[in-house]
């Protein structure tokens, strides 16, 4: 009511105008200087750089048809789905392993429980090398699996340089930062609304389905998004695995390095940033609208 | 009117509850609930009332199967034990202080739950909902998202949830606690009509006095993890088994008197009496103190406050000695604070605890 009357004009008495402050005209002055050593920082570290390699990749013979050439590479293009597959399996097998154990975390409590989170959460700390390293120690030529696989007469089981070590190196690096998240909306869960489904009848997997998982379904879409990010992007681990799959940042850094091939590098580079980035766009949009939809 | 035949159409069964030595210590050792055996009728609202940790919600749970009472407690529904059956099996219908609804889905959605559970075809189901939502004048928001809906609307929402199923009881944990003063009136008398119509057993927690009163068939007080009173209203309030059922029903009075010889002494009066001898103290209601004259008064004293209330003046009477008694005068009483009055007491209406 009040409010209403303070935002109508008053016919009866004289306009007041408005308070004039003083150096108002210098306000927006004022807000550009501010402004302004962020913006000379993020030219000079980020505008630049990116479009400079923008027009590197575009700056060798082919000029810009280069973005196509590049994949029309058969290597490139295998590199390209490789990687791919790899995130996406990486990122649905690091969300279900995540949600069940961040689940499991936040409902039971038991002597130990803390350290157990601790350690999981551990492999933070670690660079894409170390982890690598681990994976050998793992599965590697000397591992521990293929000395007990040969110990029990099954032949030596090495899986470390293929395929398999890197998905594996990739989960164990993934899970510590999706559980966290996952265990953070855990904690937020209204125990009401399962209650609620339990007694419309609901079994344990029904409310699993129907009232959990569409909880945590922003958390876990943001937290897959970020994971599917770090696995398109992760080099340190496929690098100390030398492995024989060519993931995209491995290919980028041989046609950099190797072959000297720049523009095709930066092309690949931009690329492979411009896929990561529509994920992640995607991803932000469809957890928008499935949070707005949970209001 | 429609009202009335599909409060027919959806009459349930009115199954007993009885539980039996039901005590419910937590991990970690505290005593929540003394075993506690109550029969609640089939058809019956019963409302468990009491102050804030007393165990009313504990009580519920263990009628839901959300929590098993402590070994040697039994639950029984009509003759059935279902100590051992977890809620998704005992059929019952639960309302929620927070409501509970699913943010996920809408409105007919959210009450539809129930049923989809239950595997009923897609049509019948529809038509249930439907008439569920009519019920409950509902109708109009079907396809509303939860957020979208008032507090009173979202607990209608929830009532009606519980209800499609045709439970076999109906458990409320302070179901109007979340709303306004007003709303809560206007829900509390929509919740009355509908637990009437239809005949279901239904358990109903809150601390609110008022609620329980208009609310109950009887009405369970509790205090620390055990059951003070079981009664109508009426005999709670008229009839409190104890000082603390009497302080938290209402307000009483307590004043203090002697009785000797069939004769009762209360300030300078002495009364006939055939209640217990000796040192008394005495409960007395507000309405059940009148006011009179010097001559035939009981008890003076001082006005210390009035407070106008309406349809009547609400006195605190300081006596000579004793604590202070409250009275009502009439709303257009003129009396006031330093005013001397004189207060008449019915000894048939006085409660006396030794
Ligand atoms: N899960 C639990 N673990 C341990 N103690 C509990 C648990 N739930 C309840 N209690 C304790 O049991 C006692 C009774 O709790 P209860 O929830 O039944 O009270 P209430 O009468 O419903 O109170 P309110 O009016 O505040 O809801 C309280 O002292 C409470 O602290
Ligand atoms: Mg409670």
């Amino acid at each position: 009511m009040s409010a209403c009357a303070q935002d109508a004009p008053l016919p009866h008495r004289p306009a007041a105008r408005p308070p004039v402050r003083p150096g108002w005209a210098g306000e927006p002055l004022r807000l550009a200087a501010l402004l302004a050593p962020a913006a000379v920082v993020f030219a000079a570290f980020f505008l630049l750089p990116l479009v400079r390699l923008i027009l590197i990749g575009a700056g060798g013979t082919a000029g810009w048809s280069a973005y196509l050439t590049t994949l029309a590479d058969p290597g490139h293009l295998d590199s390209l789905i490789s990687t791919l597959a790899l995130s996406a399996g990486v990122t649905l097998v690091t969300l279900a392993v995540s949600t069940v154990a961040g689940l499991f975390l936040v409902r039971n409590r038991f002597p130990g429980h803390a350290l157990l989170v601790a350690l999981l959460t551990f492999p933070l700390a670690f660079p894409g090398v170390v982890i690598g390293f681990m994976v050998i120690m793992l599965a590697g030529r000397q591992g521990l699996i293929g000395t007990i696989t040969q110990a029990l007469g099954a032949g030596k089981l090495v899986f470390a340089y293929s395929m398999a070590g890197l998905f594996l190196g990739y989960v164990y690096f993934s899970i510590p930062r999706v559980i966290l998240t996952v265990m953070a909306a855990a904690e937020k869960l209204d125990p009401r609304l399962e209650e609620a489904a339990r007694s419309l009848g609901a079994s344990s997997w029904r409310v699993v389905a129907d009232v959990i998982l569409p909880a945590l379904k922003p958390a876990l879409i943001s937290a897959g998004a970020l994971c599917f990010a770090t696995s398109m992007g992760a080099f340190g681990t496929a690098f100390t695995l030398a492995t024989r799959i060519n993931v995209l940042p491995m290919t980028i850094y041989t046609e950099f390095t190797l072959q000297a091939n720049i523009a095709a590098a930066a092309a690949l580079s931009v690329l492979l940033g411009l896929i990561t980035w529509a994920a992640l766009a995607v991803a932000r949009s469809v957890a928008g609208t499935s949070v707005a939809a949970a209001g | 009117m429609p009202d009335s035949v599909m409060q027919n159409s959806f009459h349930l069964d009115a199954v007993p509850i009885r539980l039996e030595r039901c005590g419910k210590t937590f991990a970690g050792g505290a005593r929540a609930l003394e075993p506690l055996d109550l029969t609640i009728r089939g058809g019956e609202t019963i409302v468990f009332l009491g102050p804030s940790g007393c165990g009313k919600t504990t009580t519920l749970r263990i009628i839901a199967g959300l929590e098993s009472p402590d070994p040697g407690g039994r639950v029984l529904f009509g003759e059935e034990d279902v100590t051992a059956l977890p809620i998704e099996r005992r059929n019952v219908g639960m309302v929620f202080q927070s409501y509970a609804l699913f943010p996920n889905m809408t409105v007919a959605e959210n009450v539809a739950y129930g049923l989809k559970v239950r595997k009923i075809a897609r049509a019948d189901r529809g038509r249930r909902v439907e008439e569920m939502l009519d019920l409950m004048h509902l109708g109009e928001f079907a396809g509303r998202r939860i957020d979208q809906l008032s507090g009173g609307q979202r607990q209608r929402v929830a009532l009606a949830r519980a209800l499609v199923v045709r439970p076999r009881v109906l458990l409320l944990d302070e179901p109007l606690t979340a709303l306004d003063a007003k709303l809560r009136d206007s829900l509390r008398l929509e919740i009355d009509r509908l637990l009437r119509g239809l005949g279901i057993t239904a358990v109903y927690v809150t601390h609110d006095q008022g609620e329980a009163m208009a609310l109950g068939d009887r009405i369970v007080v509790m205090a620390k993890g055990r059951v003070a009173q079981v009664g109508t209203p009426r005999e709670i309030y008229y009839q409190p088994a104890d000082g603390f059922v009497a302080d938290f029903i209402g307000t009483m009075n307590r004043l203090g008197g002697m009785a000797r010889g069939g004769t009762l002494s209360i300030g300078s009066a002495t009364l006939p009496w055939s209640g217990p001898e000796g040192a008394v103290e005495l409960l007395v209601r507000p309405e059940d103190l009148a006011l009179a004259g010097e001559a035939d008064g009981h008890l003076g004293g001082t006005v210390a406050a009035a407070v106008f209330l309406g349809d009547r003046t609400r006195l605190v009477v300081e006596p000579a000695d004793g604590p202070a008694l409250t009275v009502d005068a009439a709303g257009r009483s003129e009396l006031g604070r330093g005013d001397r009055v004189w207060l008449r007491v019915d000894p048939a209406r006085v409660l006396a605890v030794p």
